[in-house]
């Protein structure tokens, strides 16, 4: 009998298990990839601001709000919802905001604020809802000077977008550039500097001196690039921060297209003697210099990956010049580009996954990317002239610049910044004061 | 002999009776759905739906109709905010806030202000009231995680009778919810992005509680993205209630999963 109850109990078991419903299951592979609505509201500023000289602290809470929705609007991956239609005043900063409401006008995340400037500080406080959830997800305060306003609405527009998209912003960067002006045969060069959505530019030189190819330090004071001096190109290094200028080593020939390694503390550069260039690390406390390269082509444009223990450069070695890989201390050269047509201007991706690069073919100019091993290759953007693609510090947007006609009968030209999403869409001129070539973005300012 | 007999009549009759008892199911389904439902159904499984892909495309556009209309109409009441599904509640935000004011109350630049907003958001991630929940809903869900992962391949061969919806049921509200997910665009390449979420619908297709399962990945500190990748599928969610479900078969589809994974398009 014993052994009847065990049969019993265990088919029941067996009965109840198997007959329970299954849970459906849908999957859900695809989403869109439409931009996500965003309202900003226009950030309260307190009765109690003083105003300051040359900042009407009254409008600073709109001015900021635009910041913020300029820098959305610039990434392609958000919609800030018109003003017009907000039914809620900025003053919701001190209290939940109504969420139907915002629900209404269909925005999903919600953005608020207040301000307030008081003996001399600027104190900003913005507040990112969910609208769908009904739930704050971050809440920050910042103090600072109330000249940085700027930066603060930068440092913001940053936290939200690594909020909602998981990804590092690049909002609070520079971008560093050499200005140009004047005609063809007469180009005045200058080195500028400007904060990443075009305003605030600084220029760094006097123009004297035809300059090329600035590159940031990892670390932002820093800068290097090329200047000409009695007619020879040389490697400078500049300081941001206080002006000083100094040529990096003496070396009896040309030395060119200078790069900082990931640490900042070495520079990595062509240098040519002989008609023959190849590339050079130089450290920057010791002064050593290394050769990495030792072959009878020309090998320049080095760029290390982010981790420092690769380097890749372009070199006509095998004929054409093609993008090749090689371990940091020269070993291991490996081609990567097999493509039709020629290969330049290769640069890491601070996220290390692609290579961005300059290819001419048949006339023409594209930008592209491709996967660190040469695979995936993927033109993101073709025009008549452009070249030098740098990399914003997430990894997710590329400048570079583009010379094109001025004039409707194809007299003259301009070069502009323009920069490119890695998916290839969202092509933006960026905007500066004169002409520009040779981009350069920072890292993030504020890390 | 007749002992052994007997014990065969005894067995035989209960798994009869027990069939009957534990599969009710079998008795109430053509109650729950009407006979033409089912004749229905038969046909689509046998020839592959491409004869009902214009229906299905009505039904799409009808879900996209109905989604906008519902979207004014359906602000839903303040009450629905409290069927928030995280487990993971925010700390109280006022008091974070005049903490933080506090401390910055002469620092010259932004730099020491925004190391201080990461403090913030570690408070935010560590709650310890909750740990002891997560670490137990942990356990039960790594098995069905398997489960799930190795189904997951096979999913589009699944047909109607495994999932309890139609095709074209099914294909609905998979479109729908396709329309409603915006999939956030920092996730990494090469890690697992499945996020599952269990839903328990009214009769309408309204969610009446969400939740994530495999909840204790949010809170690792290299999955940073699992959870805004998780926000984003219930984000996709909320947009698009009343799911559009079937008229019958509540019984059904009450509860059910969804699976999100962007991986396929991350990759295509």
């Amino acid at each position: 009998m014993k052994r009847f109850t065990l049969y019993f109990t265990s088919l029941i078991l067996i009965l109840y298990t198997s007959s329970a419903y299954s849970l459906i299951k849908v999957d859900i592979t695809r989403g869109n990839l439409d931009p996500l609505p965003i309202a900003v509201s226009p950030l309260h500023v307190d009765i109690k601001s003083e105003t300051i000289d040359g900042i009407k602290s009254k409008d600073l809470g709109e001015n900021i709000s635009k910041i913020i929705e300029k820098n959305f609007r610039s990434t392609g991956l958000f919609n800030p919802l018109k003003k017009d239609a907000f039914v809620q005043k900025p003053d919701i900063a001190h209290l939940k905001p109504r969420f139907e409401d915002w629900r209404l006008i269909k925005a999903q995340a919600l953005v608020t604020g207040k301000l307030l400037i008081k003996n001399d500080k600027l104190k900003v406080e913005f507040r990112l809802w969910d609208v769908t959830a009904s739930k704050e997800i971050i809440a920050l305060a910042f103090t600072t000077t109330p000249t940085n306003w700027r930066r603060v609405a930068h440092i913001i527009s940053d936290k939200i977008y690594e909020r909602l998209t998981g990804e590092d912003g690049y909002f609070d960067t520079r971008i560093i550039y050499v200005s140009e002006a004047g005609p063809k045969d007469k180009r005045v060069k200058k080195l500028a500097i400007m904060d990443q959505d075009g305003a605030n530019t600084k220029y760094l030189t006097l123009g004297n001196e035809l300059v090329l190819t600035p590159r940031f330090n990892p670390a932002n004071q820093l800068v290097t690039y090329l200047s000409y001096f009695r007619n020879l190109p040389r490697v400078y290094l500049l300081d941001i921060e206080t002006g000083v200028q100094e040529v990096v080593g003496n070396f009896p020939g040309m030395t060119f297209a200078p790069r900082f390694s990931p640490d900042g503390k070495k520079i990595i550069m062509s240098f040519a003697q002989n008609g023959n260039s190849d590339i050079y690390t130089m450290n920057l406390e010791t002064r050593n210099v290394e050769k990495i390269t030792e072959h009878s082509s020309i090998d320049t444009s080095p760029s290390y990956s982010p981790d420092g223990k690769y380097i890749c450069f372009n070199s006509d070695r095998s004929g054409l010049q093609q993008i090749y890989v090689m371990k940091s201390d020269g070993s291991n050269v490996k081609r990567i580009s097999f493509g039709s047509g020629l290969y330049g201007t290769p640069v890491w991706s601070p996220r290390g996954d692609l290579i961005a690069f300059t290819k001419v073919r048949k006339g023409r100019f594209y930008i592209g990317v491709m996967r660190a091993d040469g695979s995936g290759e993927r033109l993101l953007t073709e025009n008549f002239y452009q070249e030098a693609p740098s990399w914003s510090p997430n990894g997710r947007v590329l400048v570079f610049y583009r010379e094109t006609k001025s004039g409707p009968k194809g007299e003259g030209f301009s070069a502009k910044l323009w920069s490119i999403d890695i998916t290839g869409y969202n092509e933006r001129k960026m905007e500066t004061e004169t002409d520009a070539s040779d981009p350069s973005w920072s890292s993030l300012l504020s890390k | 002999m007749t002992k052994g007999f007997f014990y065969s009549i005894l067995f035989h009759a209960l798994i009869i009776t027990l069939t009957i008892i534990s599969m009710p199911f079998m008795m109430r389904q053509p109650i729950d759905l009407p006979p033409i439902v089912s004749v229905e159904l038969i046909q689509i499984s046998d020839k592959t739906n491409i004869p009902f892909a214009p229906k299905a495309r009505k039904v799409i556009e009808k879900v996209k109709k109905e989604e906008k209309r519902v979207v004014s109409e359906q602000a839903p009441p303040a009450a629905k905010a409290k069927e928030k599904p995280d487990r993971i509640p925010l700390p109280d935000k006022k008091d974070e806030q005049k903490k933080l004011v506090k401390k910055k109350q002469n620092p010259e630049e932004v730099k020491p202000q925004i190391r201080q907003s990461s403090e913030f958001e570690k408070k935010e991630i560590i709650d310890t009231n909750q740990i002891a929940a997560l670490i137990d809903k942990a356990k039960e869900e790594k098995a069905a995680q398997e489960n799930s992962s190795n189904k997951l391949t096979q999913s589009n061969v699944k047909n109607s009778f495994a999932t309890g919806l139609s095709l074209s049921e099914e294909d609905a509200l998979r479109a729908q919810i396709f329309g409603c997910w915006s999939v956030p665009l920092g996730l990494p390449y090469d890690d697992n992005l499945l996020v599952r979420i269990k839903l328990k619908l009214k009769r309408d297709g309204t969610v009446l509680k969400s939740e994530i399962l495999d909840h204790e990945r949010m809170n690792k500190p290299n999955q940073k993205f699992y959870k805004i990748l998780a926000e984003s599928a219930l984000r996709a969610v909320r947009i698009c209630q009343p799911l559009k479900v079937p008229p019958t078969g509540y019984e059904k589809w009450k509860d059910i999963q969804l699976n999100f994974d962007p991986t396929e398009m991350l990759k295509g």
